[in-house]
């Protein structure tokens, strides 16, 4: 679909205070299992991503220019313009992974437990996607679809107090994202949108996105809002490809 | 709060000290990021670099404990280079009235101490009246014996190395919070400084708040849109319960409690009521009684209320903290209860030293916990350590429904009362706690009426009837907390007929013709029906400019959405901040918020509250001294106190029999305690919610790298923590976000542990609540215990990971 139609968040993490609201509304909202976590020396828990966790808040302390920062990443799947990980599972079972003509949310079918967990996996960019052993099936979060379908907001952007979390029309949220941007860039001039020309969302990102996390944008060694001509399919030929 | 949540964003500074808001109160944040995208600077003063620091613009570090020695040099600091509101100080706040000759500040004393009973004599901090009874002022500023001056001496000891010194906070951070926060004290600027239980939690914690608020005074920002001195209360309804008086020191709408020198209603009102001769002082209390008839009739309503006055309970003529927690709990252990009611509460694990008082909890014949769950108090019989066979406390446990299951309002940090219904139906066997309190009362009745016993006439008399249908009605206890016409009355041409609900507090009467349950809530719930459930966005242009919704919920008092809002304007009631006007007089009447009082502009001073008028920068009223003075917490790195030879606040509650950890080898790091986002107060509740103990499961404990490298634990080892009280183990979370301290040229460590992970927080829990650490010594003005700092060591634990 277009690039600048459907849906986008805009993630604005100058904001977050990692409150986790959005982690736990997305699990209220989807009625997604808890584990039984133990505290490992971080606040972050679950330490990843796992099969009943979509949204996931990261916390990581980094120093930058002789300044001690704690970053919050609050990440979720990116739903990206061209899904490498839909293209993947065309390969071998169309159908499983696809993508909602509207909102350009990518989803996850029951089909998705014919799926080479693994191959689905390696095949995002981003990392996101988990497999619930209960179930079987290739989990990530599904852009709130239910939800949106209905006129509402996907939970986590409902819940969010600090307006970090923004949902809208793409070409809508691009420009607010830009302007915030613009804003932000005058007092530290690293900030940039990561990878805004090839997700649905938008993450504003004050400091070097290697801080957030290594899997913040597509390619760490060349992070950058310019990513430019390369298409997914590129970026995915670039990619080592484990299958199995 | 002075102000209001929304309010935040209307700020230029936003000083957070002694809060984690962005933790503790996340929603808090929604108003102060929208302050930051104005351009406003937020600043963190904290021993911990939290998740407010890290959204913070400037963060300094600070020792537990030295918030006094911090603000007084920052006193210094305003007063030096005449960053001060002069207008403001001069017309609004108590700066130019003279001091009387007896008092005096000594080797760390204010005159008038007796080391008998380690109290004042608060006779000797008077002013100097003229012979009308009218304090002295000196508007120049300049007599030696005005407030500003004697400031200028007291504060002068507060030097920046002294300051550096003893904080161990580095200089340039120092300079940087004083100078950022000085440059409020314009009339176009607006500072705001939030604090929360890091203030208060001390023995010195209303000290610390009285200081603040000095500082606000200082700056002209209190009564303005963007400033205040702003508590952030965390418990859903805390703002409620001590508007409601769940305390030892008030009866509801903070009437004095009773004593038992004041035997009858005269002598109680007599005592109450502060007088003042100066004309232009409206002097509010002075309509005490009137809030007193009402008080007793409501509770009352067909006796007397002088009667009824001598049915109320009376503390005896000691300290008012002989009543409050810590003692209570002294009692308790040394056997002095039968029994208990623990009602909402934990204090096996929520409360300071939490391992006294579950030994207290033991010597009780019988104890009623009423909670939504099971928690360490309601099963101390079976806690770490106890065998049930050595405990006689009988334990009654009666399942209270949750605020969801029930009608009735919220009062929020900005004193709004909010209305809220019902929206799920109560689970089992549980009851709202109203109707729990009238069954159980109707019972006590029922015995009194059957077998009679001592004084009856409280219990016979009392008035309940509050219920529907055969339940409790929130409704019709909030009409009664409003006030209701018991006879018909006129008030200035309108008649009013028994029955009718008051329009406000303005209509309460002292000869027992109204009866009103909290005075401060009158105007709530009127003729007009509900007005807490009111969810109307209308507002005028003026109200629109600073965010004030006055047609939505109902805010206390008065519906005034910003208190000392008359020292907002000048004294022809012109906005000194037009831009950001709360109130502005327009000619014929105020617009904006509703004002402090009606009166003409100028015509009364803007402090109501206060006997004077005038806020007060020297403050006699506190029972430890009239102006904040730093003294060291009860357990301590120092062994005794680089501002004076007074270690230790003199007046504080503490019990000598407790040993206290004093530069003691045994205990040589500082341990502050405070919650976590994820988890509610001790954990009873979030500890049942899946979703939000996956994120925070476990007990933990957070020391700097240089800490951890030297006693050789790693990230993630298990620790042990232990105090002259007790021990627990916690994980160790080992970060760059705290940092040793230098302290008087030496390095002191701090370490912190969220005290909300309880024994009960999950099976076979291998931690214990911080509390267990945390000692018995309080605050003199409320008895509020000191668990933001105290002495503890820590080690790595034998098997040094988690089991
Ligand atoms: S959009 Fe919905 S599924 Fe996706 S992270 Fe937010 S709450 Fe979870
Ligand atoms: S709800 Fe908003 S502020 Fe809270 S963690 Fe999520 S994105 Fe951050």
């Amino acid at each position: 679909m277009s690039e600048n139609k459907g849906k986008t968040f805009f993630i604005d993490q100058t904001r977050c205070t990692a409150c986790r609201g959005c982690q736990a509304a997305c699990k209220q909202w989807k009625k997604l299992a808890a584990d039984e976590t133990v505290n490992t020396g971080s606040y972050q828990n679950p330490p990843d991503l796992n099969g009943h966790t979509f949204k996931l808040v990261r916390f990581n302390e980094v120093e930058v220019d002789g300044k001690l920062k704690w970053v919050f990443f609050p990440e979720q799947c990116r739903h990206c313009l061209e899904p490498p990980c839909k293209m993947m599972a065309d390969a071998f079972i169309p159908g499983a992974i696809i993508q909602d003509e509207v909102t350009g949310a990518v989803i996850y079918t029951e089909k998705t437990k014919e799926l080479d967990y693994q191959t689905i996996r390696e095949a995002c960019p981003y990392d996101i996607p988990r497999k619930e052993e209960s179930t079987g099936l290739l989990t990530k979060c599904n852009m709130c679809i239910d939800r949106v379908r209905a006129g509402m907001l996907p939970a986590c952007v409902k819940t969010c107090p600090t307006y970090t979390m923004h949902f809208g029309d793409r070409d809508e949220m691009l420009a607010i994202a830009r302007a915030r941007l613009a804003e932000v860039q005058k007092a530290s001039p690293a900030a940039l949108l990561a990878d805004s020309d090839l997700v649905r969302v938008l993450y504003l990102c004050e400091v070097h996105p290697s801080h957030y996390h290594h899997h913040m944008v597509a390619d760490a060694g060349n992070a950058s809002d310019r990513i430019g001509p390369f298409s997914r399919r590129a970026l995915l030929a670039m990619r080592p490809l484990r299958t199995g | 709060m002075t102000n209001h949540w929304i309010d935040l964003k209307n700020s230029d500074v936003l000083l957070i000290m002694g809060s984690n808001a962005a933790e503790n109160h996340p929603i808090s944040f929604k108003w102060v990021t929208r302050a930051q995208q104005r351009g406003a600077t937020l600043i963190h003063v904290d021993p911990r670099f939290t998740r407010t620091s890290a959204k913070a613009d400037l963060y300094a570090p600070i020792r537990s404990g030295t918030d006094i020695v911090f603000f007084g040099g920052l006193i210094r600091h305003i007063l030096d280079n005449e960053l001060y509101f002069k207008q403001y100080v001069v017309d609004y706040t108590n700066a130019s009235y003279l001091v009387g000759p007896d008092y005096d500040f000594k080797d760390g004393l204010f005159s008038g101490f007796n080391p008998q009973t380690a109290s004042y004599d608060r006779k000797k901090w008077n002013f100097v009246t003229d012979d009308k009874g009218v304090t002295l002022k000196d508007p120049s500023l300049k007599d030696p014996r005005c407030v500003l001056q004697v400031m200028r001496r007291h504060y002068a000891r507060y030097d920046l190395k002294t300051v550096v010194n003893v904080t161990g906070m580095p200089e340039d951070k120092v300079l940087a919070v004083w100078n950022s926060f000085a440059s409020t004290g314009r009339p176009d600027k607006a500072g705001t400084i939030l604090y929360a239980m890091g203030q208060c939690q001390h023995t010195v914690g209303v000290q610390n708040i009285r200081a603040l608020s000095m500082i606000q005074m200082l700056l002209g920002n209190i009564g303005i849109a963007g400033g205040g001195v702003n508590a952030l209360r965390g418990e859903s309804n805390v703002q409620g319960t001590t508007d409601i008086a769940l305390l030892c020191d008030n009866l509801p709408g903070y009437l004095p409690i009773p004593r038992a020198t004041w035997a009858d209603y005269d002598a109680y009102v007599k005592a109450g009521t502060p007088v003042t001769n100066d004309p232009q002082s409206a002097n509010w209390w002075s309509n005490l009684d009137k809030y007193a008839a009402s008080l007793l009739k409501a509770m009352y309503p067909t006796a007397d209320h002088k009667e009824a006055y001598t049915w109320l309970p009376k503390i005896d003529d000691t300290k008012v903290v002989e009543y409050s927690w810590l003692s209570l709990f002294e009692r308790m252990y040394n056997g002095g209860f039968k029994g208990a009611f623990v009602w909402g509460q934990n204090p096996c694990a929520g409360g300071a030293n939490a391992g006294k008082n579950r030994k207290a909890m033991a010597t009780l014949d019988w104890t009623v916990v009423v909670n939504l769950f099971e928690n360490e108090t309601s099963l101390f019989w079976k806690g770490p350590g106890v065998n049930p066979k050595d405990v006689k406390t009988e334990v009654f446990f009666l399942p209270a429904c949750m605020s969801v299951e029930k009608d009735g309002s919220v009062a929020n940090s900005g004193r709004w009362l909010q209305w809220r219904e019902k929206s799920a139906r109560f689970m089992g066997d549980s009851m709202s706690d109203g109707d729990i309190v009238i069954r159980l009362f109707e019972e006590v009745r029922k015995l009194y009426k059957a077998e009679g016993g001592k004084h009856p006439e409280p219990i016979l008399n009392l008035d309940t009837a509050y219920l529907k249908d055969g339940a409790y009605d929130a409704s019709a206890l909030a009409r009664r907390l409003n006030g209701t016409f018991l006879k018909d009355v006129t008030i200035a041409d309108k008649q009013w007929k028994a029955g009718q609900q008051v329009p406000g507090f303005a209509a309460l009467q002292a000869d027992g013709s109204t009866a009103c349950g909290c005075w401060i809530f009158s105007g709530s719930y009127t003729e007009q029906g509900n007005m807490m459930a009111r969810h109307d966005r209308t507002q005028t242009p003026e109200q629109a400019a600073i965010g004030l919704f006055p047609n939505w919920s109902y805010a206390w008092p008065a519906n005034r959405r910003i208190l000392y809002n008359r020292a907002g304007v000048d004294q022809a009631g012109k906005p000194f901040d037009p831009k950001r006007a709360v109130i502005a007089w327009n000619g014929e009447k105020w617009v904006g918020d509703v004002p402090d009082g009606g009166w003409k502009p100028g015509e009364k001073l803007p402090f109501i509250m206060v006997r004077e008028g005038r806020g007060q920068l020297y403050g006699p009223g506190r029972v430890d001294g009239p102006l904040p003075e730093h003294y060291e917490p009860f357990e301590s790195p120092l062994a005794g106190n680089p501002l004076s030879p007074q270690r230790v606040n003199p007046t504080a509650l503490h019990f000598a029999h407790e040993e206290k950890a004093v530069r003691d080898p045994r205990f040589p790091y500082v341990c502050t305690t405070y919650r976590v986002t994820e988890q509610w107060q001790s954990g009873t509740m979030t500890r049942k919610t899946a979703w939000l103990k996956e994120m925070q499961p476990d007990g933990f404990c957070e020391m700097s790298r240089e800490l951890a490298a030297q006693l050789g634990v790693r990230n993630g080892d298990q620790v042990v923590l232990e105090s002259v009280r007790g021990k627990v183990q916690v994980v160790a979370i080992v970060t760059p976000r705290l940092k040793p301290f230098t302290v008087m040229g030496e390095t002191v460590h701090q370490v912190g542990i969220p005290w909300q992970f309880g024994w009960g927080q999950k099976k076979n829990a291998t931690f214990d609540s911080a509390n267990l650490l945390s000692p018995s010594v309080g605050d003199p003005n409320t008895g509020i215990p000191e668990t933001k700092v105290f002495m503890v060591n820590v080690r790595k634990a034998p098997s040094g990971k988690q089991g």
